[in-house]
């Protein structure tokens, strides 16, 4: 029984009057992948955006149940969110960079945290997170050029690079390949695979052939239930739920 | 359920068809050559060679549509089994069509000395001729109770192979000068025991495909016990 | 359908089209065509006002004139010499005693009669005095020379001296109070009701009702300014304050409403990015949304006050119309500003106060369509590509 970093207890979740979550439980096991799949509208996004408190800005929304990171409850009205997401950092869809410079990108959240003091230390920590993300030889010339001048690709390595700046312990990742060609696309999962000996990562992605490639672990969901969770090798071959095998096969209505 | 592709399972159906097509002209082939040996029929000997070309060219087929199949359609989970399956299932067809070869091949080579007794070899053949039959029907229904009917069978051949072995050293001690015929007698019965063997395999394939759980080493009451869900030794840990 | 219909079919559409083009173009000339002629009629109008008549005239400083400015000059040129250029005469020889008892040649300002007379336009001139001008015409003493008083005096009620000093000096004042109050408060609003305030009944009844406020006419404001600045809280009437107040509150609806949109322009991955990383709602405002929204703001505010600027009802109601000669020298001096300065003018029977009205409006439109511009200039200047 190996220990979870995350475990989601009866977790439910309603917009407004409609219940998009109907009590997952699920436990995620520290410094693998997991990968969340389903058809549209399942909530894998929902769920993720769970972990990190970010459905707390959408006013319609309710949740009952627990989501406990390392033992303590993220819902507990003593969390401070802030300091939530600086633990559990997130990568979405589409590539946002801010309109600031490669180094303001990555310098501004440890500079709101605290982490580290403008000058050398500061410099060393861009470095550092940008050689990580893979992009360090790709910029170093150019740190003070605005990020949204890069390609698709990188701009997302940004992104990842900007999130691990803050040493989360687990990074969510909404699609992150969904708006990149195939070669950026396997540059990005080239760097989950190395991100994953320091981090827990989730992936919520569209693409089966992705989480087959990417995850150690698969959460398959469809309309707001958690239909069936295991190792991924398992889930590709032998899955024990017919809706997982319609879904993975192709035959999904 | 059908795929949301609709080409996807005409494909995997018109691989199906291919398979069972090979599978008819192994049967064939098998019957004909070991009726040809019980005849000593040069004739059907020879012609059963001559069609061994057919086996081997759905081999060939085969092998492209599933080839086809894994970088189109990205096959998982029953899909997955199944192809996998098939390129084994083709494999151990196209060796029962060289086996069944081997034996036409025995019996233009015993023409000139033929056997005057051939023990239980109908016997033998005729069970065999039923385990390939019910191993195809088993595919083709995905029918597991079925493929472990042929699985639990197959310790019968191996007996009957026995008996037949041991009478045939009898009989060449007694009888020195059919000591040639009696050998390619023997090495026939042994190719129809390995024909059989394929045909147990088949079987097992069978199991993979409809339940996931590779049965191949494993003894059949072992086997019994995985699919009644008892015994599950693979997987979940690491 | 044939070949035939078809045809047809197409020629009718290629006709509504070039209907449509016509009747666009046409709409166009017709709005260039009152433009040009607005502007043509306004320049021929006022471009005379930048000139004014000096008569060269024996200027006398002594005693008697001192006491009695009408004695500075000879007896023949006192009535088309500017009676309020004599006024100045003995305060002026305080300011310079060694003059006194000395005479000079001087080019000094006539009536405005005189200058009507010699721009050709119509005039109230006699006729005795319009051949003593054309006399001196011929001697060469008289001549039209720059209009600096247009500049650097205030209103006057000697067409001469009249000038827009003091209501380009109210107008400043007038704005710098508008922008210091509507500006911080109006973005501060904007920025509290997009960004942090939770989306209910309340503040959607908040947002209609803003909405609303931008849509009402602003003589209402002007009534409003009058309860309350002036009967209320007793800032002085015809001040710059209250007029700067008071057009503050007609412009806060639209400052408010710009922001909002600016604010909204910010594509909401910007806020998303800065949360997932743990800023604060504060943060993520202040530091990214902010800075993105900032040119659509300053493009918004600017186009707000420049219509301020041309406001002139509701000032009219807190009296700014008022008789201003001087120049303001505080907030709470009485004041008046360009419109409303045009507005008297414009109702004005002395002939001279036409091209001055004129020339004003010249200067005032000129103003608003800088301002329109530096508001165009900015946004294409700072517009980020994200």
């Amino acid at each position: 029984m190996n220990t979870s970093k995350i475990s989601i207890n009866q977790l439910k979740l309603w917009y407004g009057e409609s219940q998009a979550l109907h009590g997952i439980d699920l436990d995620i096991a520290e410094k693998k992948i997991t990968s969340f799949i389903g058809p549209s509208g399942c909530g894998k996004s929902t769920l993720l955006r769970c972990l990190n408190r970010m459905n707390d800005h959408i006013s319609s929304c309710r949740i009952e149940g627990s989501v406990l990171i390392d033992g303590n409850d993220i819902y507990d009205p003593s969390v401070d969110v802030v300091q939530l997401r600086s633990h559990v950092g997130m990568v979405f869809q589409k590539p946002n960079p801010f309109p600031k410079s490669i180094y303001e990108n990555i310098a501004y959240a440890p500079r709101i945290h605290g982490l580290a003091s403008k000058g050398p230390e500061m410099d060393n920590l861009v470095e550092a997170v940008l050689r990580k993300a893979g992009l360090w030889e790709e910029v170093k010339d150019k740190l003070h050029e605005p990020g949204t001048a890069l390609s698709g690709g990188q701009q997302q390595r940004l992104c990842i690079a900007r999130t691990i700046a803050v040493k989360p312990e687990v990074i969510l990742m909404d699609e992150p390949c969904s708006a990149l060609d195939p070669i950026a696309s396997t540059k990005i999962e080239e760097l989950m695979d190395e991100l994953k000996q320091d981090y827990t990562i989730i992936i919520v992605t569209h693409s089966m052939q992705q989480a087959a490639r990417v995850s150690d672990y698969t959460a398959f969901f469809y309309m707001g239930n958690l239909i069936e969770f295991g190792k991924t090798g398992n889930i590709f071959t032998k899955p024990q739920q017919q809706q997982t095998e319609d879904y993975i096969t192709g035959r999904f209505g | 359920m059908q795929h949301t592709m609709k080409r996807f399972d005409e494909e995997l159906d018109a691989l199906k068809e291919h398979i069972l097509a090979m599978g008819g002209l192994v049967e064939r082939a098998v019957g004909n050559s070991v009726q040809s040996m019980l005849e000593q029929n040069a004739k059907l000997a020879k012609k059963t060679i001559k069609r061994d070309r057919a086996i081997n060219a759905l081999e060939v087929q085969c092998d492209e549509m599933t080839r086809d199949l894994l970088v189109r359609r990205q096959p998982a989970a029953k899909d997955l089994r199944f192809i996998m399956g098939i390129i084994k299932l083709v494999t151990d067809l196209e060796r029962m069509g060289d086996l069944a070869i081997g034996i036409a091949k025995g019996t233009l080579y015993s023409l000139d000395n033929p056997p005057r007794v051939f023990s239980n070899l109908d016997i033998m053949s005729e069970k065999v001729l039923r385990q390939i039959d019910r191993a195809l029907e088993a595919f083709s229904r995905g029918d597991t109770e079925l493929a472990m009917t042929v699985i639990e069978k197959d310790a019968g051949i191996d007996v009957l192979y026995k008996r037949l072995y041991r009478e045939m050293l009898t009989y060449m001690v007694e009888y020195p000068k059919s000591i040639s015929s009696s050998i390619i007698l023997s090495n026939v019965a042994k190719n129809l025991e390995r024909i059989s063997d394929h045909a147990t395999n088949i079987a097992e394939m069978v199991i993979y495909i409809e339940h996931g759980h590779d049965i191949r080493h494993v003894d059949h009451e072992a086997a019994a016990r995985i699919l009644a869900g008892e015994d599950f030794d693979d997987d979940d840990d690491e | 359908m044939n070949k035939a219909a078809l045809n047809k079919a197409l020629k009718r559409r290629y006709l509504k089209e070039k209907l449509f083009k016509g009747s666009a173009i046409f709409a166009l000339l017709l709005a260039a065509s009152f433009l040009i002629f607005f502007f043509t009629n306004m320049i021929s109008q006022g471009v005379s006002a930048l000139s004014q008549a000096e008569i060269l005239v024996t200027v006398h400083y002594n005693e008697a004139s001192a006491k009695s400015y009408r004695k500075a000059v000879d007896k023949a040129y006192r009535k088309i010499v500017s009676r309020g250029w004599l006024r100045t005469l003995p305060l002026y020889m305080e300011d310079h005693p060694e003059l006194m008892g000395t005479s000079e040649e001087k080019w000094v300002l006539a009536t405005s009669d005189v200058d009507q007379y010699l721009k050709g336009k119509p005039n109230r001139l006699k006729d005795k005095y319009k051949q003593q001008i054309d006399k001196l015409q011929e001697e060469g003493k008289v001549r039209l020379a720059f209009n600096v008083n247009f500049f650097t005096r205030g209103d006057s009620k000697m067409a001469e001296l009249a000038g827009i000093k003091s209501a380009v000096i109210g107008s400043i004042l007038v704005l710098f109070v508008t922008l210091v109050v509507a500006l911080p408060i109006g973005v501060m609003t904007a920025i509290y009701l997009e960004e942090f305030a939770p989306d209910n009944k309340i503040t959607q009844l908040i947002e209609v009702n803003i909405n609303n406020l931008a849509a009402i006419p602003s003589i209402l404001f002007g009534l409003l300014g009058l309860a309350i600045f002036i009967n209320f809280f007793g800032v002085p009437r015809s001040s710059a304050l209250v007029g700067g107040l008071t057009l503050a509150l007609m412009t806060l609806p639209v400052i408010i409403i710009t922001t909002r949109a600016a604010l909204r322009a910010v594509p909401s991955t910007i806020r998303e990015a800065a949360y997932g990383l743990g800023a604060s709602r504060w943060q993520a405002v202040f530091h990214h949304v902010l800075p993105l929204a900032l040119p659509g703001i300053l493009t918004g505010s600017i186009i707000g006050l420049a219509q301020a600027m041309g406001e002139t009802a509701p000032l009219l109601v807190i009296g700014m119309m008022a008789y201003i000669p001087d120049a303001p020298s505080s907030f709470t001096e009485a004041a008046t500003v360009l419109p409303a300065q045009i507005f008297t003018w414009a109702g004005e029977s002395i002939r001279a106060y036409e091209e001055r009205t004129a020339a004003a409006i010249l200067i005032l439109v000129t103003v608003l369509l800088s301002m329109n511009a530096f508001a165009i200039w900015l946004r294409k200047r700072f517009e980020i590509r994200w």
